[in-house]
C-alpha cells in the first residue's frame, strides 16, 4: 500500500497547496446552489401543475391548461437532464441572445425539471388528503385556491415530506452533470486535482464521501423537518 | 327562504333527483328521512351546490345558485354545512378551525373595497365635481376584525364547553367534541340556514346526544336548518317539518311530523317506518 499513500501524499499537496481547497469549496457551493435553487423552483412549479391537474374540469381553461402541463411533464420526464441542459445552453440560449453562466442554466434547467417529477409527488399528496377538508373549506364560501392553499397542501406536503427528501437527494447528485454547460462543480474541481496530478484515484474517492455526507446531512434535516410538522398528529 | 324548484341531479347515466319541488322557510327545522341510496344526502348537497344540480333551480334569498354564473362563494358564507364525518381542518387548532373563514373572508372583503376605492378615486378625476362617485366606506382594520372574531369564536367554544380545547388539534378530540366544533364553526359564519348532512351517523353512540342538544339548542333559538338524519326521535320532538325522499322524489312532507309517524299515508313509507320503529 505504499504506492497508495503516495497518492495520498499527492492529493494533500495538490489540495492545499495548489489552491485544490479552493476549487473543492467553491465546486461544492455550486453543487449547493444549483440543486437548492432547482428544488424551490421545482416546489413552486410542481405545486402549481398538481394544483392545475387537481381543478375540477368542467369547463375550457382548466381543461386546456391540464393539457398544457402534462405536455410539461411529459417533455421533462421524457428526456434525459443533460439533453435538456445541452439545448437550453447550446440551443435556446442563443436563439433568445440571452447570456447567462452555466452555472444559472443549470439552475433553471434543474428547477424545470424537478418540477415535473415533484407535481407528480404533490399530485399524489394532495389526492391523499381527505376530499371532505376540502369540502369543508367549498362550504363555509373559501374559493377552490384559496381551500387548496390553506387546507389541502399544507397536509398534503406533510404527507410527501419523506418523497420530497428523496428528490432533493436525487437532484444533489444529478448536479454532477453539469460540467457539460460548463457550471464548476464538485466533479469539476476533482477532476482538475486529478488532471493536475495525473492521480484520479484519491480525487474521486474524496469526491464520493462529500456526496455521501451531503446526503446524510440533507436525511437528517428532512427527519428534523417532518418531526416539527407532526404537531398536529400528537396527541396532547 | 330557500326554494327549490323542479331540483334534477344525475350522475352520468344514472338519475338520483327527479324532479323535488319543496320551500323551506325561514326558521323551519326540515328533518329529511329516507332509505340509503334515495337521494337525501345528494339532495342536500345540492342545497348548495356542492354537488352541481343537472336541472332545475335553488333560489336562495333571491338568486338561482343553480346557474352556475352566480359566484357561489358569496353564497356559500350565508349557507353553513355540518358533514357527516366532521371534517375539521386537520392542519389548525380547534380555535383557527373556528376563527379561519369569517376572518379571512372579511380581510379579503376589505382587501377588494381598498382596490375598488383605488378605482374609484382614479375615475373620479375625470369627472366633474357633481358626479364624482361615493367611496365604499371601510369602517374596520383587519386587525380590528381579527380581535373580533376571536371573540366570537372563543364564546361558541365557551358555549359548547370547549374553551380549553382552543390550542389543541382536532385529532385530539372525541367524536362528539369534533362535531360540536364543526357545527360552531359554521356558526361562526352567522349563516342564514345550517345543513346537516347525517351528522350523527359517525359518532359512538354515547356521544350523540350531546350533538343533538346541542342542535336543539340552535332550534330554539330560531335557527333554520335542515337536516339529513336516521334520528327519528330528533325528527319527531324537534323538527317542525319532515320530509320522505325516496327513489329520487318527495314521497310524503308533513308539517307537523306527529301526523307523519302516526298516519303515513305512503305505501313506501309506512315499510320504511315499520322497519326503524
Amino acid at each position: 500500500m505504499g504506492n497508495f499513500s503516495q497518492k495520498v501524499d499527492k492529493f494533500i499537496d495538490i489540495f492545499l497547496n495548489q489552491n485544490g481547497y479552493v476549487k473543492v469549496v467553491q465546486g461544492l457551493q455550486n453543487t449547493l446552489l444549483i440543486a437548492i435553487t432547482g428544488l424551490i423552483i421545482g416546489i413552486v412549479i410542481g405545486t402549481l401543475i398538481a394544483t392545475v391537474r387537481v381543478i375540477p374540469k368542467y369547463k375550457t381553461l382548466p381543461r386546456v391548461l391540464n393539457h398544457i402541463c402534462s405536455f410539461y411533464v411529459a417533455l421533462f420526464r421524457g428526456t434525459p437532464i443533460v439533453v435538456q441542459l445541452l439545448i437550453f445552453y447550446y440551443v435556446l440560449l442563443p436563439i433568445f441572445g440571452v447570456k447567462i453562466t452555466g452555472v444559472q442554466v443549470s439552475m433553471v434547467v434543474f428547477g424545470l425539471n424537478s418540477g415535473a417529477y415533484i407535481s407528480e409527488i404533490m399530485r399524489s399528496g394532495i389526492q391523499s388528503v381527505d376530499q371532505g377538508q376540502m369540502e369543508a373549506g367549498r362550504a363555509v364560501g373559501l374559493s377552490f385556491g384559496t381551500s387548496m392553499m390553506k387546507i389541502v397542501i399544507p397536509q398534503a406536503v406533510k404527507n410527501i415530506l419523506p418523497t420530497l427528501g428523496n428528490e432533493f437527494i436525487s437532484l444533489i447528485k444529478e448536479t454532477s452533470v453539469v460540467s457539460f454547460v460548463g457550471a464548476a462543480d464538485l466533479y469539476v474541481a476533482f477532476n482538475f486535482i486529478g488532471s493536475n496530478s495525473y492521480e484520479f484515484m484519491v480525487p474521486y474517492l474524496v469526491m464520493a464521501l462529500i456526496y455521501i455526507a451531503l446526503v446524510l446531512v440533507i436525511t437528517l434535516l428532512v427527519k428534523l423537518l417532518e418531526r416539527s410538522l407532526k404537531k398536529s398528529d400528537r396527541r396532547n | 327562504m330557500i326554494d327549490v324548484i323542479n331540483l334534477q341531479k344525475s350522475f352520468g347515466d344514472k338519475e338520483i333527483l327527479k324532479g323535488i319541488n319543496v320551500t323551506i322557510n325561514k326558521g323551519d327545522i326540515v328533518a329529511v328521512l329516507g332509505p340509503s341510496g334515495s337521494g337525501k344526502s345528494t339532495f342536500l348537497r345540492c342545497l348548495n351546490c356542492m354537488e352541481d344540480p343537472t336541472g332545475g333551480s335553488i333560489i336562495f334569498n333571491g338568486v338561482d345558485i343553480a346557474d352556475m354564473k352566480v359566484d357561489i362563494n358569496v353564497h356559500r358564507r350565508h349557507m353553513g354545512m355540518v358533514f357527516q364525518h366532521f371534517n375539521l381542518y386537520n392542519n389548525k387548532t380547534v380555535l383557527q378551525n373556528v376563527m379561519m373563514a369569517p376572518a379571512y373572508l372579511r380581510c379579503k372583503d376589505i382587501d377588494k373595497a381598498k382596490k375598488k376605492n383605488r378605482m374609484i378615486k382614479f375615475k373620479n378625476l375625470f369627472r366633474g365635481s357633481n358626479k364624482k362617485e361615493e367611496l365604499i366606506p371601510i369602517t374596520e382594520t383587519k386587525d380590528q376584525i381579527k380581535k373580533e372574531v376571536k371573540e366570537q369564536a372563543m364564546a361558541l367554544l365557551k358555549r359548547i364547553g370547549l374553551e380549553d380545547k382552543a390550542d389543541v388539534y382536532p385529532s385530539t378530540l372525541s367524536g362528539g367534541q369534533k362535531q360540536r366544533v364543526a357545527i360552531i364553526r359554521s356558526m361562526a359564519m352567522n349563516p342564514d340556514v345550517i345543513l346537516f348532512d347525517e351528522p350523527t351517523s359517525a359518532l359512538d353512540p354515547e356521544m350523540v346526544g350531546e350533538v343533538l342538544e346541542l342542535m336543539k339548542d340552535l332550534a330554539k333559538e330560531g335557527m333554520t336548518m335542515v337536516v339529513v338524519t336516521h334520528e327519528m326521535g330528533f325528527a319527531r320532538e324537534v323538527a317542525s317539518r319532515v320530509l320522505f325522499i325516496d327513489d329520487g322524489q318527495i314521497k310524503e312532507e308533513a308539517a307537523p311530523p306527529a301526523e307523519f309517524f302516526e298516519h303515513p299515508k305512503d305505501p313506501r313509507l309506512q315499510e320504511f317506518l315499520s322497519k326503524i320503529l
